[in-house]
This record gives C-alpha cells, sequence and structure tokens, in this order.
C-alpha cells in the first residue's frame, strides 16, 4: 500500500457533507484530494466518516451524492459520525457491544 | 470461449457435480454419510430441513435437482416426512439426469440406507466422467453476486468493481443477477430510473418497499452487528453500497427465487416474500442468498465482502472479492480478489478486469479459493412467492 494515500480522507461525492477514512485516522489536520485542510477531532478506523461541515441535528447525512440517514445530535466539523450521532430513516441499526459482564446486545442508539 | 458440460436437457454446465438431497432434517445424517467417500469426486449434499410441505422448497429443489451444474441426483427421504419427492424424482427424470430415491424407513435404517447411497454415487462418479463437453459462449452464461460480511469498504471498493465487471458480463451477453432488495433500501428511486420500460420501474420500485414493510414488520433490517463495526451506521448507507454492485447498465428485469433469466442483460431477483409476514426473516444468512440465485440458473457467484466471509456453495462456485485491504491480509487463504487495492491506488477498471478473466478461469474449471478448500454450504427455509408479473421480463 502507498503510504502517501494512507491516513487520507476521501469525498465520495461533491454534495456529501461526510468524508470517508481510507485507513486508522488519528485526530490532526488532514489534506483532502483537494487539498483543502480538515481537522480530525475523533481516532477514527478504516472506513469510518468524519463530518467535512458542521451538521445540525435533524440535517440529512449525505454520503455518495444521497441520504444516509439524519443527525440526532448537532454535529462538529472533524467529528465522527457514526450510531452515536446520526439515525436511519427506515429501520433502526443494531449493534452489538462488549461490556464487562459480557457481550450483550442492544440497539443502536438511534431509534 | 467456455469448454462447458452439456445435459440431457441442453443446458450447458461449469461443473459437473453429484447432488444427494435431504429431504427432511431426519434424512440429512444418512445424506452426509453418503458423501464422505465422493466428495473429492463432486458429490455433495443439499437440502430442506422441514417436515412441512412449501411449494417454494419445492420449486428450489426442483430447479437445483436440474441445474446445469448438476449431472445426477439421489433423494434421501426419511419416508413420512410431507415433502413431495415423487414429484421432485418425476422433474429430475424428466430433465434426462440419473435419479435414485432411497427412503430410509424402507431401507432398514442408517447403515443400510448409507451403503447403498454410496453404491449408487460411485457408479454415477464413473458416469458422469463421460459427460460430454461442449462450447459455451458467454451469453449463455448465468452469474449470480451478493455481498456479505459488508463494510464501509464494500461499496467503496468490491461492489464498484463488481459492477464494472457485471457491466461489461452483461453487455457480452450473460445473465447478471444481483438480489437482496432489504439492502436496496433507500437507492428504489434511482434503481427505477435504470428500468428498461416504466412499467418494469414501477415493479422495482414495489419490491424495495415490500421489503422495506417486511423488515420494519421484524423489527430489524438487514444489517448485522460487523456492519456497523465497520462503519456502517444505517440500513441507507449499507443500501448504497450493495447498489453499487448492479453496475451501470440498463436493468432489463424483475425475477423472483427459480425464475430462469430468458436473455442476457442485468436483472434484479426480488427475494423478500410474498403476502403476509411470516415464517421469520427472507434470507437468513448470505448462504440463502446464493441457492436463490442458483435456482434461477446462476453458474457461479461473485462474493464481496469487507468483515471476511469464508464461505463456499454447494453446486455453483463462489468467487470471493475481498473489498478491505486489512481483512485480506487477514484471510488471504480464503480470498480470490483483492479489491481493496483500490483505496491504495489501483483503478477500479483493472480490479473490474481481474474480475473478469476470474469469472471466464472458474467457468473452464479453474478452482476457487473455497472450492479448493471444500467449502460446500447450502441452506434452504420456509418462503412464499406469488408469480412475477407480465412487466417484470424482457417483451
Amino acid at each position: 500500500m502507498k503510504s502517501d494515500l494512507l491516513n487520507k480522507l476521501l469525498q465520495l461525492s461533491p454534495d456529501d457533507n461526510v468524508l470517508v477514512a481510507l485507513g486508522a485516522t488519528q485526530p490532526g489536520e488532514n489534506t483532502l484530494a483537494d487539498g483543502r485542510k480538515i481537522t480530525v477531532q475523533t481516532p477514527v478506523t478504516l472506513g469510518h466518516k468524519i463530518a467535512s461541515r458542521n451538521i445540525a441535528r435533524g440535517d440529512k447525512i449525505l454520503k455518495y451524492g444521497v441520504s444516509i440517514g439524519s443527525a440526532t445530535v448537532d454535529i462538529l466539523v472533524g467529528q465522527h459520525v457514526h450510531v452515536h450521532n446520526m439515525k436511519s430513516d427506515y429501520t433502526a441499526t443494531y449493534m452489538l457491544s462488549e461490556t464487562a459482564d459480557g457481550d450483550q446486545t442492544k440497539g443502536g442508539q438511534n431509534d | 470461449m467456455i469448454n462447458g458440460y452439456l445435459r440431457q436437457d441442453g443446458r450447458k454446465g461449469i461443473r459437473n457435480h453429484i447432488s444427494v438431497v435431504y429431504l427432511v432434517e431426519c434424512a440429512r445424517f444418512v445424506a452426509d454419510e453418503i458423501v464422505v467417500p465422493h466428495r473429492e469426486a463432486g458429490a455433495q449434499v443439499i437440502g430442506f430441513p422441514g417436515c412441512f410441505p412449501n411449494e417454494y422448497a419445492q420449486k428450489m429443489l426442483e430447479r437445483l435437482g436440474t441445474h446445469p451444474n448438476v449431472g445426477a441426483v439421489l433423494l434421501v427421504s426419511l419416508g413420512c416426512e410431507s415433502f413431495n419427492r415423487f414429484a421432485l424424482e418425476k422433474v429430475i427424470k424428466a430433465s434426462g439426469r440419473p435419479v435414485k430415491s432411497i427412503v430410509i424407513q424402507k431401507t432398514g435404517g442408517t447403515a443400510s440406507a448409507i451403503q447403498i447411497g454410496r453404491d449408487w454415487v460411485a457408479q454415477q462418479v464413473n458416469h458422469l466422467a463421460k459427460t460430454p463437453r461442449v462450447e459455451m459462449g458467454m451469453d449463455e452464461l448465468i452469474i449470480g453476486t451478493i455481498c456479505g460480511g459488508s463494510d464501509a469498504t464494500s461499496g467503496i471498493t468490491g461492489n464498484p468493481a463488481v459492477g464494472l465487471a457485471f457491466d461489461r458480463l452483461g453487455a457480452e451477453g450473460a445473465a447478471c443477477i444481483f438480489e437482496e432488495t432489504g439492502e436496496l433500501i433507500g437507492c428504489e428511486q434511482i434503481m427505477a430510473a435504470r428500468a428498461a420500460t416504466p412499467e418494469l420501474a414501477i415493479e422495482l420500485r414495489a419490491s424495495v418497499e415490500k421489503a422495506a414493510m417486511y423488515y420494519d414488520t421484524l423489527g430489524f433490517g438487514s444489517f448485522a452487528a460487523g456492519n456497523a463495526e465497520g462503519g456502517l451506521s444505517t440500513i441507507e448507507e449499507k443500501s448504497m453500497g450493495a447498489y453499487a454492485k448492479s453496475g451501470s447498465a440498463e436493468i432489463v428485469g424483475l425475477i423472483k427465487p427459480g425464475d430462469v433469466p430468458p436473455t442476457g442483460g442485468l436483472y434484479l431477483m426480488d427475494v423478500v416474500p410474498d403476502g403476509e409476514v411470516r415464517y421469520g426473516f427472507p434470507n437468513i444468512s448470505d448462504n440463502a442468498e446464493i441457492v436463490e440465485m442458483m435456482a434461477s440458473g446462476a453458474h457461479m457467484t461473485l462474493f464481496v465482502t469487507g468483515r471476511g466471509s469464508v464461505v463456499g456453495s454447494a453446486i455453483a462456485p463462489v468467487i470471493k472479492i475481498c473489498a478491505n485491504p486489512e481483512t485480506f491480509a487477514r484471510l488471504s487463504e480464503d480470498m480470490d480478489i483483492n479489491a481493496g487495492r483500490i483505496l491504495s491506488g489501483t483503478s477500479l477498471a483493472d480490479v473490474a478486469q481481474e474480475i473478469y478473466e476470474h469469472v471466464v478461469s472458474v467457468a473452464n474449471g479453474a478452482e476457487t479459493k473455497s472450492e479448493a478448500l471444500g467449502h460446500a454450504e447450502f441452506i434452504l427455509t420456509y418462503k412464499s412467492f406469488d408469480p412475477i408479473g407480465p412487466a417484470c421480463l424482457p417483451a
């Protein structure tokens, strides 16, 4: 893998308000392919989303140029966008989480 | 050009399997044991576990027992189950394939049923070695695609690469099937815009609306816990990634499990049952989807995975396309193609070309990773469908 492409954030469509991490990404300044700079606030792993601009609660999350759900809280540029701050407009997202009591199931915080 | 196997009914296959079919879970052990000494020779177990009759399951096993990759079929019945083994045997016999039924309650029990079955399969192995080989064109090939164990890389690398390969395969005359309408939720409008006719567009939209309603009733979307861990937040996001497998060609038809595409080109398979919600989730795991595409004649399946599925399938080879470079590094022994290279600069077109070349070589007999490892998964459960409407197929 070419290292210069690691830690880059990818914008899939011009209208999108989220970027996709192309590898594990640490907080700090990140330069996009078009030269724009984004300061990542949260560490994320491959494939996860980072807000490319401020998103208000209730706004649509846009990826691939289409809505993939709505923000459940205000999201700031550079923050991780996932089940803790967005939800489906169709059916709730199901997740597993490991706790001190062992594996427990719970719904995503988006129902 | 592909070197295929010619069946007595005129269809052409790319594998030469013997299917040993249990007709109720109670007969499964015997079926499994029959296959043991003949696995290397291509014998495989498929079947249906339920004791209650089901029209869908009957149709699926009729289609699979006459699948072009299957040359001979052994039915294994306990004897008291409701599955109509007489009708199944008749359909397979009419296709010209050798078929035999073993009824455990009549043959004297487990050990004797296993012995009779093994002897018959041994004869068929010799018989099938003489199956005529025949030239097969791309326009005689049917290819399915699914994604399983998806993560956020699936929709960026593996799925769009399959979409590009599908565009080319379909243009060369192959019938290409994508499915899982429950993973197209949110894409219904953009997908309907690709329909060959306005009437088909209505059918495509309706199939996804049905899926949304069905999953809503069940309370869970077609979304597994690992999807979220892999960066997917909602079913709409997963859908957009899954939708990319369909490429950009015109959608020529909508089929249901068991309907064989009448022409080349791109088809959507509607896999969500019709009528009231019953029997539980539409497809309980990835192999249920592969089985339905095989019942519609798919000679092979392109399987895109991000988290890392290791499955193969009975009857039709599975080409595994790994979307996530980290997963590929961990599970390369199970993966045929590393589409995750796209994240480090390899073009989509290069990976699509590799997928295309793999399709041709696997059609010509090259083993996939899952075939070489001996994978032969199969699952069939209860479902219920109405026939497709007149607007669903090309005129």
